[in-house]
């Protein structure tokens, strides 16, 4: 068995050196790929925190992820279009910043799910579920039928967000910028679970009567982490939006948030690091599956079932071994 | 005024009443044994007193506090500190995060804890679940003492542990007795290390405190007919 640490490490160095050796071949496609590997580990490292962390199955990530995409797409499409976002007793213009992009993302994403985890957190198990899918669900058909920004067609932005004097439409500084907020983002989540707080989470998880024994509400706990949990989920969208230059409905279906689900559980629920190595494994099996099927989801379903039977620490555990006591 | 106070409490499982007219009172800095055969409503008692067991009635104050309405992390945000039978540590975690997990602001801490509990401190990064009983139990009496707690509830803490694990228990309790100045509630079946520690004694029988007074008033009738020693 390899170490967890030496592990993460090495996936890291991979998911950096790939689009590096893709640059020297002239490989752009590689690049792209990379860089939504990288994205959708973010988004998983958001899920994984509530689902992993939290035990929340949540089948309503899509909401935060695609909100955080509607964010991008809204304020891009006011500033590319010169017409303010909100004209009242003030005015309000879009923008091409992505540092204002991303804090706008990740507030309107943590602002919806701690209205929806305040809600949906009364219920438990099938109910919880249940109510998360609504939720996302509710989001879907509301962009469909939102004429303002696309609705079912979506909304193109033409010319990707500015940050900070770099040329973000160049593939290999786009990776760079969403690598760096992956590592940011991994620096975040493995401080929170080691933290009290995420302790307390984590012990919620096994038993609640126990942990309110010691004086800490389950409720609280896991509204924070489902809060924070979409927070990141958020950011995601935001970049993912930026990536493709277009948001649609089809970021908030039911189908993004199992696959964002599959990231986390073909990595490992309950590792830092787990949705990194998911996501990176679904990229690589939509490009690889991709290219001899049309039907590649039936190889990933059979995939998916393999490691929940026979592996269910994940990629992460099946080569690094149960460091992780319960997941 | 008391520290913590229970007015002819009743308690039910569903529809079978467990606590019957239950009274008794704990001051400051006091260590109270609750005594009484298994089944007699002892844990039922500290379950009231930990807001772990449905809506009670008659009154539970802690501090002068009312505790019946309040929600379980309520009454232990208060100061109760609850190391429960069975021990049930958190088996998820290591014995370092089951420590942090638990932390409130105060005196206690880890290095607090590891002093109290030096097995602790060498298996600091070992997961719970791969603890001995007695280290688990060391672990759960560290845990509750992490909540910094002005009443220390003690349910079984020495049950089926070896006798030096027993002295090591015992000997931190008298120690928290003589060193902090907290309120400890115990119970416990063995009568010789409870008179080294209790000030206080009550006696449970089918569900009703039926006897309340020093330690040392414990008569050889009371024992042989309550608790059968």
């Amino acid at each position: 068995m390899i170490r967890e640490t030496t592990l993460n490490a090495a996936l890291l160095v991979l998911l950096l050196a790939v689009p590096l050796a893709a640059l020297i071949l002239d490989e752009l496609f590689i690049i792209t790929l990379a860089t939504r590997a990288v994205i959708f580990a973010i988004a998983g490292i958001g899920l994984n925190l509530a689902l992993g962390f939290g035990g929340l199955v949540s089948l309503g990530h899509a909401a935060f992820f695609g909100i955080g995409g509607y964010a991008m797409g809204i304020l891009a499409y006011h500033a590319q279009t010169y017409t303010p976002l909100i004209e009242w007793h003030f005015v309000i213009d879009g923008t091409k910043s992505m540092p204002v992009i991303w804090l706008t993302a990740t507030i309107a994403s943590a602002i919806a799910a701690l209205g929806i985890g305040a809600l949906s957190l009364r219920t438990s198990g099938v109910y919880f579920i249940m109510i998360t899918l609504a939720f996302g669900q509710m989001f879907y058909f509301f962009t469909i039928s939102w004429p303002a920004y696309g609705g079912e067609d979506g909304l193109s932005i033409y010319v990707r967000n500015g940050f900070a004097g770099f040329n973000t439409m160049d593939p290999i500084t786009f990776f760079a910028i969403c690598y760096a907020m992956l590592l940011a983002v991994l620096w975040l989540v493995a401080r929170l679970v080691r933290s009290s707080f995420g302790l307390a989470l984590g012990a919620a998880r096994q038993n609640e009567d126990r942990i309110q024994a010691v004086g800490q509400r389950p409720f609280t706990l896991y509204l924070a982490a489902f809060t924070i949990s979409g927070a990141i989920t958020g950011l995601a969208g935001a970049l993912f939006a930026d990536l493709n230059r277009f948001v649609s409905p089809t970021m908030f279906s039911w189908q993004t948030s199992g696959e964002i689900m599959v990231f986390v559980i073909l990595g490992g629920v309950g590792r830092v690091y787990g949705p990194v190595a998911g996501a990176a494994m679904f990229i690589l099996l939509e490009h690889v599956l991709g290219g001899l099927s049309e039907f590649w989801h039936i190889y990933l379903g059979a995939i998916l079932l393999g490691i929940v039977l026979f592996a269910r620490g994940g990629l992460i555990g099946l080569l690094a071994g149960r460091e992780v006591a319960d997941d | 005024m008391s520290l913590l106070s229970l007015r002819n409490v009743t308690a039910f499982y569903g529809p079978s009443q467990a606590l019957f007219d239950v009274s008794f009172s704990l001051d400051e800095g006091q260590v109270l044994a609750l005594l009484g055969r298994n089944g007699m409503g002892k844990s039922t008692t500290v379950k009231v007193i930990c807001r772990l067991l449905g809506n009670p009635d008659g009154k539970v104050t802690f501090d002068g506090r009312d505790l019946t309405a309040l929600p379980s992390f309520r009454a232990a945000r208060l100061g109760i500190g609850l190391v429960p039978e069975g021990r049930r540590c958190f088996t998820n975690l290591t014995v370092h995060e089951n420590l942090i997990a638990a932390a409130r602001p105060g005196d206690w801490t880890f290095e607090t804890v590891a002093q109290l509990f030096p097995a602790l401190a060498e298996r600091r990064d070992q997961s719970a679940a791969s603890l001995s009983g007695g280290e688990q139990q060391m672990l759960a009496i560290g845990r509750a003492l992490m909540t910094n707690p002005r009443l220390l509830i003690l349910d079984e803490a020495t049950e089926g542990l070896a006798p030096v694990i027993r002295q090591q228990i015992w000997a931190a309790i008298a120690r928290l007795k003589r060193d902090t100045g907290m309120a400890i509630l115990v119970i416990d079946k063995s009568l010789s290390e409870l008179a080294a520690v209790a000030d206080r004694a009550v006696i449970l029988e089918k569900g009703r405190s039926v006897w309340a007074g020093d330690f040392g008033d414990l008569t050889a009738d009371l024992t042989d007919r309550y608790l059968g020693v």
